[in-house]
């Protein structure tokens, strides 16, 4: 039987823009810790241009946003952008909060791979990071 | 055979039929808990009251006096309803100005105000950080010029105004008394609150702007400055709502929001006031959440233990002082995107158990709130489901019904004594902010979450429509508030016009006065006031003030 190499997955959980809402960022980031990834959190009323720069120094291999003010439409494009031009190309993009169902089709052609909204469950999370998280060798 | 063997007696016959009956039915979960995870009794009976030395004159006296359990008013709902207050804003001004008068249309009989998140972060509309921010999650106020525009056409002596903002919470009652003084409206008239507590927005809420100590500081500006000048306004809302939506239980929304508002009473003491110059003007705001009992106890144990530390740890003589008057606001973490009408329901049992729990305003939540801003249909709802409890149910026609429930009383004093724990355990820290600048109740706020969440997922815990009765139809879709960016552009605009309108000299001596004032140390209120009639904007009066006391960094844990 052959032995797969185990990467320990990397994410950053960010809070962009001024929301103050950070309980389910902070509850996933511990369901994430506790499933056996490295979590990064960085903390509330982060600028796109400091989450952008979390995630080239951390390398991350998935970059989580939690948004519940409706700013989501105006911070994602920045910071999906910033982060594929600073060369991190193949990053898994999530975005979870209060996002209007409307809004889900732009943010996935924009670059999100995934929308998870309020009823989510803690276990989607993390099994949609073990199936889609990049491996990198 | 005494009384007392005979009780005992009876009760052990009835639990042995009881296990038998049990093998038929066995309890449904392995355990019975309130949705904050306290262990619930199958029955209660009078032996539950002797164990916690139960005493009625003691322990609940009579409504409108000492220690207030029953309510603070003598004929609580009899003589006046609570207030029905629902919390408006959006976009710019002038919409907010429209929802407003449509609500008092209505019958509604108090505003409440919601502010954008640039304007709850001390940042204008133009401003680089508030990209994307400007009239989302409630009005834009940047000036003087757009207060004005908010209260258009409302008497302000005529309405009692709720304005939820913090951090820069002494520039936007500037603007407010500003426009009431404007308005010709002698002082004693200004009416309502200001929510300006800030000691939860470290603990929850998350909208800070300077670092705990100058920020506590300029809530007691607040508080010694209108204790004099408006005998009638509510300086500080202390509030538990935020604390037990972020995840709190109710035992410690409870102790938490108690212990910040000790720590302004302490904080006011030291400026040298009188507890009864300003205890009379406290008041509270809790969240009302799933559980019914539990809440109709928090409510009943909150006001009998602030009364108490009120007249036992401070000596106040006043009894205005010891009475906790509340607001409350149904559980918006408890509305769910699944099936969003059943949100009607939750918020009618939510909105019944603060009215049970002696209120003294309430706000419902609309049933779109999980989705975005509500319309003007569903606040129209929610505003009838307070009117349909108030005029149809019968409720409001007696003073705490559920008063001397077995349950209820032992509930009570249990909600009570554990929040009281907590309290002392705070004051062993050194007290509230000392407490916040270690991460205590941030911590203890996370772990319930976490614990919560974790029991969802278990289905120890059940939300219908959620974890259970789910359905696989395609969602019904509400109509729901837009909010497009149209309103930034037009709101940057105006601010441009202001910028260039204004006399540069005299707005920019009025801030000069702020900064002195604030490092004298003096207290804020004149300069501010100053500053905002020459139509300073309120992120210039906040930067002013960040150059002097610096920015509150909290550091990622979770």
């Amino acid at each position: 039987m052959q032995k797969k190499t185990v990467q320990k997955i990397r994410v950053l959980v960010a809070k962009p823009g001024l929301d103050g809402h950070d309980r389910g960022a902070k509850v996933i980031a511990r369901a994430l810790r506790d499933a056996g990834f490295e979590v990064i959190y960085t903390g509330l009323h982060q600028t796109p241009e400091m989450v952008v720069s979390a995630a080239i120094q951390e390398d991350v291999h998935v970059v989580g946003l939690s948004i519940l003010s409706g700013a989501h439409n105006a911070l994602v494009p920045e910071i999906l952008n910033g982060v594929r031009d600073a060369g991190l190309k193949d990053a898994l993009f999530l975005v979870g909060g209060i996002i209007p169902d409307e809004d889900i089709p732009p943010l996935k052609e924009q670059g999100v791979h995934m929308v998870f909204t309020p009823g989510a469950s803690l276990q989607e999370v993390v099994d949609y990071i073990r199936q889609h998280a990049p491996v990198r060798s | 055979m005494s009384e007392h063997e005979k009780k005992t007696t009876s009760r052990e016959s009835w639990e042995t039929r009881l296990k038998e009956s049990e093998k038929k039915n066995p309890p449904r979960p392995a355990r019975f808990t309130t949705w904050s995870d306290m262990e619930v009794p199958l029955l209660s009976t009078p032996e539950d009251l002797s164990a916690v030395g139960f005493d009625y004159e003691r322990d609940l006296g009579y409504p409108g006096e000492y220690p207030f359990t029953r309510g603070v008013q003598r004929n609580m709902y009899r003589g006046k309803l609570w207030t029905m207050r629902q919390f408006a804003g959006f976009a710019t001004a002038e919409e907010t100005n429209k929802r407003f008068k449509l609500l008092l249309e209505h019958g509604q009989t108090g505003l409440s105000t919601a502010f954008d998140m640039p304007t709850l972060m001390g940042y204008d509309a133009d401003s680089p950080r508030s990209l994307g921010e400007v009239g989302k999650c409630g009005v834009s106020v940047s000036s003087l010029d757009d207060m004005e525009r908010l209260f258009d056409g409302i008497p302000l002596g005529d309405v009692t105004t709720s304005m939820t903002i913090n951090g820069p919470a002494i520039v936007i009652l500037c603007m407010y008394l500003a426009v009431a003084e404007k308005q010709g409206v002698p002082k004693d008239k200004v009416r309502g609150t200001l929510q300006n507590d800030i000691l939860k927005e470290y603990i929850a809420q998350k909208e800070w702007l300077f670092p705990v100590r100058p920020a506590v500081g300029l809530v007691i500006d607040t508080i010694e400055y209108c204790s004099k000048h408006y005998p009638n306004w509510n300086n500080v809302s202390i509030s538990g709502y935020h604390i037990r939506e972020a995840g709190a239980t109710a035992v410690q929304e409870l102790a938490f929001t108690l212990a910040d508002g000790l720590g302004y009473v302490e904080e006011s003491l030291k400026r040298g006031m009188k507890i009864d110059e300003f205890a009379p003007r406290l008041s509270f705001f809790f969240d009302v959440h799933n559980d019914f009992f539990e809440e109709v106890a928090k409510f009943r144990a909150a006001r009998r233990l602030w009364a108490k530390l009120m007249r036992e740890r401070y000596g106040a003589k006043d009894p205005r002082s010891w009475m906790l008057r509340t607001h409350a606001q149904t559980a918006g973490v408890s509305l769910t995107a699944q099936q969003p009408y059943n949100n009607i329901v939750r918020v009618a049992v939510q909105a019944l158990a603060a009215i049970m729990g002696g209120t003294n305003s309430l706000h419902t939540n609309s049933m779109d709130e999980t989705l975005a801003l509500p319309t003007d249909e569903s606040v129209m709802i929610a505003l009838r489901t307070q009117q349909i409890i108030a005029e149809e149910s019968g409720v409001a026609n007696v003073i705490d019904p559920l008063g001397g429930s077995y349950f209820i009383e032992a509930l009570t004093t249990r909600v009570e004594r554990e929040a009281l724990a907590y309290i002392q355990r705070i004051d062993e820290m050194g007290g509230i902010i000392e407490s916040i600048e270690k991460g205590f109740p941030q911590a203890e706020i996370a772990n319930s979450a976490y614990h919560f969440q974790k029991q969802l997922e278990a289905k120890e815990k059940v939300m219908v429509g959620v974890n259970k009765y789910q359905t696989t139809e395609a969602k019904r879709a509400l109509d729901t508030l837009y909010i497009d960016r149209s309103i930034e552009k037009r709101q940057r605009e105006r601010l441009a016009e202001l910028r260039r309108k204004r006399n540069a000299q005299t707005h920019q001596e009025s801030l000069r006065q702020v900064r002195e004032a604030a490092q004298a140390g003096q207290n804020l209120m004149p300069s501010i006031l100053g500053a905002v009639k020459s139509y300073a904007t309120l992120q210039e009066i906040c930067d002013t003030l960040r150059g002097v006391f610096g920015i509150y960094r909290e550091t990622g844990s979770f």
